[in-house]
């Protein structure tokens, strides 16, 4: 079989057409919002905010039934951007420290969640596809959900883009300016709620986090300003999508799992070889 | 239907958070550019500063110097707007200090996160994001004032590095370029000298010096320092000891009450020198 038969092969499958323009498209967003959970350190939240979808998940199981995707995905957004904007309101309280916080959000939504779903027959086949993802059923209609709510949040991300940056970098000047600093922290919360949704389908709750990290840390070893960051890790995320599919295919490996083992090959290729923050470079002298 | 109302609902958002971000206040110019009256403020839940009273006018340059703790940080940051106060008042120009886009604030070194994927550029970019308000990109005359800003403070030729790349003393200077890119009339910095090398402190010192126009409050920990640089000090431990002229603060008494027995008195042929004893536990200091 030649190069160019084997690049096409999987082409013949309508499925697998549909399943790589989901990867790719989940793999670059991942990857560009992934870059302020990277700068911002806040993948634990990032962990948090995706597990907490699964309450949402199993009421729309229990209120329309598991046949009715469209609903599971409106009730997992909502749920979302709820949990988002709660973590943010516990951990602005100071009552408890942030991560304990998170901490118990999480694993609380969680819990809810298996609860919930453990109430419905053969539940464990749901539960599957939510924690790994189940690429290869999506639906034309699924594509075009992950690209109207992906393509919002881009469009977001770029009106926003120096406010964003601003706040991440330095949220003291922000205050200085007084820019409303907690509005934009929010807006940051509720983009990462709806990437996680939009990519669920693609890599599944549990292995989310790495879509979110691996490309963007990437990306940070090999980059030196935000801009290049975002658009290098968005091109590692749709590679990581592609290839990841492609070797789903070939060896027959779980697709969400393959496509994090390729983020997670790439950031490793990175950290041994990059000259300027890989394993080879000193840490930035103060 | 108005022009308003047809807009999309980001640009609508963006005008309402400009609207609200834009609110700045036209200064009293009767009032000096700060006033402070028995102000108290509280830090992580308990008073960390009291009694503070002083005024200052516009263009000096003051110093605040005291032993760690002693809340110098805090009344920076009540100053910028940045902490409320619990007793008191302060007025900034006339006004309360949140209502004013006219103050830098110079984090301590240490609080900055220096392998963030940004250039100095970029950081003094920052500076000017409230006047561009959301959606809106810098323009020529905004990047005009980022390099003049560059300039003034002698980086020209680090403008393009990443910020981790720069020396502690460039990194100081890099924060002045961008309050001078904000058009601050106020700068606040927290221990801008701490942990630099000789030359670096005087560089940093030369440009603070050239800042004749600009009200500027330094935290600092060496006196000398203080002293030789500075038109007036505040001297403060959890409560004000002194506030007036270098040589009207640094007697003994006072700076006695500040660090307790970590300081020694030296005479000299014209005055008093003042030591701080380096055999002091550094809790003390």
């Amino acid at each position: 079989m030649s190069a160019f038969e084997w690049l096409v092969a999987p082409l013949r499958y309508p499925f697998m057409i549909r399943a790589l323009v989901a990867s790719a498209l989940v793999g670059g967003l991942c990857s560009i919002v992934g870059t302020f959970v990277v700068l911002r350190s806040m993948a634990f939240l990032g962990d948090a905010i995706a597990h907490s979808v699964l309450p949402g998940i199993a009421t729309g199981v229990l209120v329309a039934g598991r046949g009715d995707r469209r609903s599971l995905f409106w009730w997992a957004l909502g749920t979302s951007i709820l949990v988002a904007l709660g973590i943010g309101w516990v951990s602005e309280r100071g009552r408890i420290k942030e991560d304990t916080a998170i901490g118990i959000v999480f694993a609380g939504m969680f819990a809810l969640g298996i609860a919930l779903l453990s109430t419905v027959r053969g539940f464990a086949v749901d539960l599957v596809h939510v924690l790994f993802g189940d690429v290869l059923g999506v639906s034309v209609g699924d594509l075009a959900l992950i690209a109207a709510f992906g393509g919002a949040v881009l469009l977001l991300v770029v009106l926003f883009y120096k406010e964003l940056v601003l706040v991440s970098f330095d949220p003291t000047l922000g205050a200085t300016l007084r820019l409303p600093v907690a509005v934009y922290r929010r807006l940051l919360l509720v983009l990462v709620a709806i990437t996680v949704v939009v990519s669920l389908q693609v890599v599944g709750l549990a292995l989310m986090l790495a879509m979110l990290v691996a490309p963007a840390t990437t990306a940070f070893l090999l980059t030196r300003r935000v801009r290049s960051m975002m658009v290098v890790g968005a091109l590692i995320g749709v590679a990581s999508g592609l290839i990841g599919l492609y070797v789903s295919f070939y060896f027959a490996v779980a697709s969400g799992a393959a496509i994090v083992l390729v983020a997670i090959a790439a950031f490793l290729l990175a950290l041994l070889l990059t000259p300027r923050r890989g394993l080879l470079r000193r840490p930035a002298s103060r | 239907m108005t022009e308003q109302t047809k807009a999309p609902v980001a640009l609508r958002a963006a005008r309402i958070v400009r609207r609200r971000t834009r609110a700045s206040v036209i200064h009293d110019a009767n009032a000096p550019a700060i006033a402070a009256r028995d102000l108290a403020a509280a830090y992580g839940g308990r008073i960390a500063l009291s009694a503070v009273s002083f005024d200052l006018s516009a263009g000096a340059h003051l110093a605040v110097v005291g032993p760690n703790g002693a809340g110098k940080s805090t009344l920076l940051k009540v100053i910028g707007g940045l902490l409320p106060w619990v007793g008191g008042t302060i007025r900034v120009h006339g006004h309360a200090p949140r209502d004013h886009l006219c103050i830098a604030y110079v984090p301590q070194r240490s609080d900055v996160d220096w392998r963030f994927p940004v250039t100095v550029a970029d950081v003094v970019l920052m500076g000017l994001t409230g006047r561009l308000g959301p959606l809106r990109r810098a323009g020529q005359r905004d990047r005009r004032l980022v390099t003049d800003a560059i300039e003034r403070v002698g980086l020209e030729d680090r403008a393009h590095r990443q910020i981790g790349e720069l020396s502690g003393g460039e990194q100081q200077r890099m924060f002045i370029a961008r309050a001078i890119a904000q058009e601050a009339e106020i700068v606040l910095m927290d221990e801008p000298l701490a942990g630099l090398d000789v030359p670096s402190e005087a560089d940093v010192l030369a440009l603070l010096d050239r800042l004749d126009r600009t009200t500027l409050l330094v935290a600092l920990h060496d006196l000398g320092v203080a002293a030789a640089h500075f038109d007036r000090v505040l001297l403060l431990r959890e409560r004000m000891i002194g506030f007036g002229t270098p040589a009207d603060v640094f007697r003994p008494d006072a700076l006695e009450a500040a660090y307790g027995g970590c300081v020694r008195m030296v005479r000299t042929a014209d005055g008093a020198l003042v030591v701080h004893d380096s055999a002091c536990p550094r809790e003390a200091l």
